[in-house]
């Protein structure tokens, strides 16, 4: 795996890598695939994909309110808060959703 | 130039918040709560470690009905994914959104066309998905840099997103668009669609096809315009940027081939956009399924159903008001798109009199103007559906001229000022003291009264001079209230013509 990939997948899991870090998980995930590859062998043209790892469908519950957790709970693990917000640096990017 | 150069792209993405109790995977309350920030989470909503989300049944059920009254087709297998996300606004840093499989897919909305009287324009719906909204940021507005607050009570409520084609060719079409949307979502019950709340938001993706004039054409850059926050917004935004993008051709001669799709933001205070930041990769969402919940399997009889018990589409309304109350297009279009407030106000009093172009008449110009005056709602109009009805069925009985309606239509409208109860029966008494008099005797007298009273007027119309049976009418109307004016003017001419 190139080096640059590897800065890639790490800025997008918002990952922080020393040179070394970067060059050592790149052996790393390179490994991994090269494992991974051989299920490329298996010859698939006759299976449906898998949609899920467990066998169960329509799982609902009804619309109903139940409680939540007061504003103190909610804010209990934030690592800075005003007591009404959670506070976080300023945020400059525009926001997809 | 005689044709335009270019022909405008224009697709939108619609997100519309619906209207359930509780959030799409929680239980906590689905409500707009700015006032009292973070007092609507709970572990799965906040992603803390091992909370599980579960779908919300109804949530569900009015996206599959959203997706219907949008003639799309049901896949019967959907299921979930996961869209990395790092936002501070959704704390798992996944929204949990549908990537491949969709619930919904190809169906259509129609919109009137944009030259008048052209044929309705059916605009392609790509696909209807449901997902769960972000939370709110608010950003610190001294310009410090200071930190930004987050309310998490809107993280996870459950966000339809409708995604068109890109079929429509005019920022005054997409607004139709739009507006039609609106109104679908509102007569279906699925969303309150309040902008301002930010329950209907839009996005567009907006290009030109350039014409060379080797007959060719060049695409331009798509531009993905956000922070629309108003339907008249997005209609300035893309004529801006349809401007903009066709004098950045000029200059630059920059093709779609030539940059990825960029997002620019709206400034409503200026009237421009501005370029935002880069729009990352769809790849690099990192699409996955979402182990936590399971796919929906549906049959043809369930959607069936929901198909079935679907109320009255707009459109359908619209044609029925057409054919069955005898409104024009544009009547129709006008009282359906007030809303299901009005539409049931009016179809309420066109039961009552019985003649639709009098109650549209009388809807769309009396009440209408009374209610945006007013600023209340049609629930709370003093002059209810009841009323009006009782009154204009004295007009559609011929009993009750229109100007006496008027009248007593601003009577009642001063009774309520002072709070007074007001009834059907009230209506009925001030109507009949207004009624039309058939009595021809009284009215053959007073007419001869006055006829005999201006011998000089008389020689006039005799002579041609109609408009001199002015002074003789007005003496005739003083003395029977409630004559109809103007069989008195015909009765007027005819008997000094005959004496
Ligand atoms: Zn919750």
């Amino acid at each position: 795996m190139e080096i640059d990939e590897v800065r890639k997948v790490a800025s997008l899991a918002r990952l922080e890598l020393s040179d070394q870090e970067l060059e050592t998980y790149g052996q790393n995930l390179t490994q991994i695939l090269g494992y991974v590859e051989v299920l490329n062998e298996v010859d698939i043209k006759e299976v449906m994909p898998m949609p899920h790892a467990v066998d169960l469908q329509n799982v609902f519950r009804p619309d109903e309110r139940g409680p939540s957790l007061n504003r103190t709970a909610a804010l209990s693990n934030a690592p800075k808060t005003d007591g009404q917000f959670f506070q976080v640096p300023q945020i400059l990017e525009q926001k997809d959703a | 130039m005689s044709s335009p150069s270019y022909t405008v792209i224009i697709g939108l993405e619609v997100h519309t918040q619906l209207k359930t109790n509780s959030k799409l995977f929680c239980s906590c309350a689905n409500e707009f709560n700015p006032d009292n920030p973070n007092t609507q989470t709970c572990p799965v909503c906040l992603g803390l470690p091992g909370a599980l989300p579960v779908m919300n049944r109804h949530a569900f059920d009015l996206s599959l009905k959203t997706a219907l009254a949008l003639n799309c087709t049901i896949p019967h297998f959907t299921k979930w994914d996961r869209k990395q996300y790092y936002y501070p606004d959704l704390p798992k840093a996944y929204q949990i959104s549908q990537f491949d499989l969709p619930f919904s897919e190809n169906g259509w909305l129609e919109i009137t066309n944009d030259e008048d009287g052209g044929p309705v324009r059916r605009i392609n719906i790509t696909r209807a998905h449901l997902e769960e909204d972000a939370g709110k940021n608010v950003h610190d507005e001294s310009g410090q840099g200071g930190d930004s607050g987050v309310d998490l009570n809107r993280t996870g409520t459950p966000l339809l997103e409708i995604v068109s084609e890109p079929d429509l060719r005019s920022a005054s079409e997409a607004r139709r668009y739009l507006e039609e949307m609106r109104t679908l979502l509102l007569f279906i019950e699925v969303s309150d669609c309040n902008m301002q709340e930010g329950s209907l938001r839009c996005d567009a993706n907006v290009n030109l096809h350039i014409h060379n004039e080797d007959g060719t054409t060049t695409a331009t850059p798509i531009v993905e315009l956000k922070n629309m926050n108003s339907f008249r917004n997005v209609e300035m935004a893309i004529d801006y940027e349809v401007k903009r993008q066709h004098s950045e051709f000029k200059k630059t001669g920059k093709t779609i081939d030539d940059s990825s799709k960029v997002t620019r933001g709206w400034d409503a205070e200026r009237s421009v956009t501005f370029a935002q930041r880069e729009k990352e990769d769809v790849s690099d969402y990192r699409f996955f399924p979402d182990p936590d919940l399971v796919p929906v399997v549906l049959t043809e009889s369930e959607i069936e159903v929901v198909r079935r018990s679907l109320p009255e589409t707009p459109a359908v309304k619209r044609d029925r008001f057409r054919t069955e109350h005898g409104l024009t297009e544009y009547d129709a279009s006008v009282i359906i798109g007030q809303g299901p407030g009005i539409t049931a106000y009016f179809e309420a009093v066109v039961f009552a009199c019985g003649d639709g172009k009098i109650a549209v008449n009388w809807v769309t110009q009396d009440v209408l103007r009374d209610l945006n005056a007013s600023e209340s709602g049609v629930d709370d109009f003093p002059i209810t559906s009841d009323l009006l009805g009782t009154l204009l069925k004295w007009i559609t009985s011929e009993r009750l001229t229109n100007k006496s309606a008027r009248e007593v239509y601003a009577i009642l409208k001063k009774r309520a000022v002072t709070g007074d109860e007001i009834s059907v029966q009230d209506v009925e008494t001030l109507a009949a003291e207004r009624e039309i008099v058939r009595d021809t005797g009284a009215l053959e007298a007073a007419i001869a009264a006055a006829i005999a009273s201006r011998p000089d007027a008389v020689e006039d119309v005799k002579t041609g001079k109609l408009q001199a049976v002015g002074p003789m009418m007005g003496m005739v109307m003083k003395q029977v209230g409630g004559a109809d004016p103007k069989e008195v003017r015909a009765m007027l001419i005819s008997m000094i013509q005959d004496s």
